[in-house]
């Protein structure tokens, strides 16, 4: 994982052997007479994007945690007032499976949730310079004095269907199908779906099975509370004082009101699911049949519930495609060799016999 | 050493195979930079990842038309088999499911380990056809799997050979 760094340590032996050997310092090389290694920066440092990363680019997130706390605290709070209050009671008059099927529905609806947030959701990584240019190229005809921007569109064909491509300014490339810019993350996201305030990140082709267990598995919770609560309720012969009652009965509210929502958007990712459809297409109505003609029609679904959902919620699990751990090129080496830099690190990976693979942790 | 003319195909020797590049290691001393290709994406069967088998009109005179033809519908085929859904991969989800996807922590996805495949092929590749031609490809994972990169190098030592042509065709799908 460190074919970058070994890199540095003979670039900068090779320097400082060429400085003492020449007498003179090289005057367009900075002089390692130290032997101080520069320090490695991660990819993750010059991010473009909105985003922050901790442990070491091990997890990101977006810029704005939106109301990430107050999802886990609600969902924290509820159930362990649940657990204190009600469990109890209930395992004695009733049975003992029901803070054990609590506990598991607890632990995989915060486990789903963190999985969503701390998740990279499919972000594209910007065009590099000479990728744009070579499509700007691609769209320019030659000979053409006049200036003129890129087009925003490009017409492709899905599966026989006609599909409009557009151009994003920010990453400065065509962005391929079902792929949106996130406005607020300031970045394209494959299969962008929608960017979720309460989980506090987008929620696009990577993580989209982890939010859909995360809102299956928390609509079973609070359905799973708001039961027990009531039945404890209804089962209590007497009623305690005014405040430790409301502090019982919170559960149930909080469940009351959240249970609604939760279920009606389990309810409708379903639906996406099985459809094989995204919330933005669903929004803008890409695939709706309203313009009457014959060929418009989702050109990504299967024509099968079941296909649909596997492919969805089980297909292979596509890796992350910023490379966050991975190693930046020096900033001391002048701009002119860095095109020999990626010869060169490419013969160092083939001299010490390492496959040519980006080092990212392949948790996210 | 005679300076290999690109732009006829007489010489002594076959125009794709220039004498002055032999292998990786001469590429890295005495060649430059001159020009960069990129295959872009195939979207004609959908999302999943395929690049176009387009041959572009830089890589006319460097490399025979088979032998890029060949890698790309390689790689393809690698990709194919890394985005299948079918039994394994459905097992794999759910058995993912079931431990809230903890286990991905742990393992290692079909799709990385023919990733890792994929690495491996694209250093053959190189080593035995593209480096000898002056040319590198780069892995599609380190561009966001948008462009197969194709690096043009020229030899340092021939002095007032052009740097790359102008494109004017576009390799966009119709």
């Amino acid at each position: 994982t460190c074919n970058g760094h070994s890199y540095i340590m003979k670039n900068c032996e090779y320097q400082q052997i060429d400085a003492r050997a020449l007498g003179t310092p090289a005057s367009s090389f900075q002089p390692c007479t130290e032997m101080k290694v520069p320090r490695l920066r991660r990819k993750w440092e010059v991010f473009p994007g909105k985003n922050r990363f901790y442990c070491d680019g091990r997890i990101i997130l977006a810029r704005q945690s939106g109301i990430l706390p107050l999802t886990l605290g609600l969902i924290v709070v509820t159930s362990v007032l649940f657990f204190a209050f009600d469990c109890p009671f209930l395992v004695t008059h009733l049975t003992v499976c029901i803070p054990v099927i609590g506990g598991v529905l607890f632990l995989f609806v915060v486990i789903s949730l963190l999985q969503t947030s701390l998740t990279d959701p499919g972000i594209l990584p910007r065009a590099l310079p000479d990728e744009a240019a070579d499509i700007e190229k691609q769209i320019y005809t030659s000979g053409s004095s006049m200036y003129r921007p890129p087009p925003r569109t490009k017409e492709i064909l899905i599966n026989q269907q006609v599909v409009k491509l557009k151009y994003c300014f920010t990453c400065k490339m065509f962005r391929p199908p079902r792929t949106s810019h996130c406005s607020l993350c300031d970045n394209c996201v494959e299969r962008f779906d929608h960017h979720c305030p309460w989980v506090g990140n987008c929620v696009g082709k990577r993580n989209y099975r982890f939010f859909y267990s995360f809102i299956v598995s928390l609509s079973f919770h609070t359905s799973f509370i708001f039961g027990c609560v009531v039945t404890h309720l209804t089962l209590r012969s007497q009623g305690g004082n005014g405040l430790v009652q409301a502090v019982q009965e919170s559960p149930l509210v909080i469940c009351f009101f959240s249970i609604w929502s939760v279920l009606g958007l389990s309810g409708f990712h379903t639906y996406l699911v099985a459809s094989n459809l995204t919330t933005n297409e669903d929004i803008k109505g890409s695939w709706s049949s309203k313009r009457g003609a014959e060929d418009s029609g989702n050109p990504y679904t299967y024509n099968s519930i079941f296909i649909n959902c596997c492919a969805t919620l089980c297909g292979p699990m596509p890796p992350s495609l910023i490379d966050r751990r991975g190693f930046l090129p020096p900033d001391d080496i002048p701009p002119v060799a860095a095109a020999d830099l990626e010869l060169s690190s490419f013969l160092a990976k083939n001299d010490t016999n390492m496959v040519g693979m980006p080092s990212s942790g392949h948790t996210s | 050493r005679p300076e290999p003319n690109r732009k006829s195909l007489e010489g002594a020797e076959s125009p794709y195979c220039p004498a002055t590049f032999h292998n990786l290691q001469e590429l890295r001393h005495s060649a430059s930079l001159a020009n960069k290709v990129f295959i872009q994406r195939d979207y004609s069967e959908g999302t999943t990842c395929r690049f176009q088998t387009k041959f572009p009109s830089e890589l006319d005179s460097r490399i025979e038309r088979t032998l890029f033809e060949d890698t790309v519908k390689t790689l393809n085929n690698y990709y194919a088999e890394a985005e299948k859904i079918g039994g394994q991969s459905y097992l794999e989800g759910c058995l993912a499911c079931t431990t809230a996807y903890i286990i991905f922590l742990c393992m290692e996805t079909r799709y990385e380990k023919v990733l890792k495949k994929i690495g491996r092929y694209i250093q053959e590749q190189n080593e035995k056809i593209y480096a000898p031609r002056g040319l590198l490809i780069t892995d599609p994972i380190e561009r966001g799997m948008r462009v197969i990169e194709i690096s043009i190098y020229e030899d340092r030592a021939s002095s007032g050979s052009s740097s790359g042509s102008s494109s004017t065709s576009g390799t966009s799908a119709r």
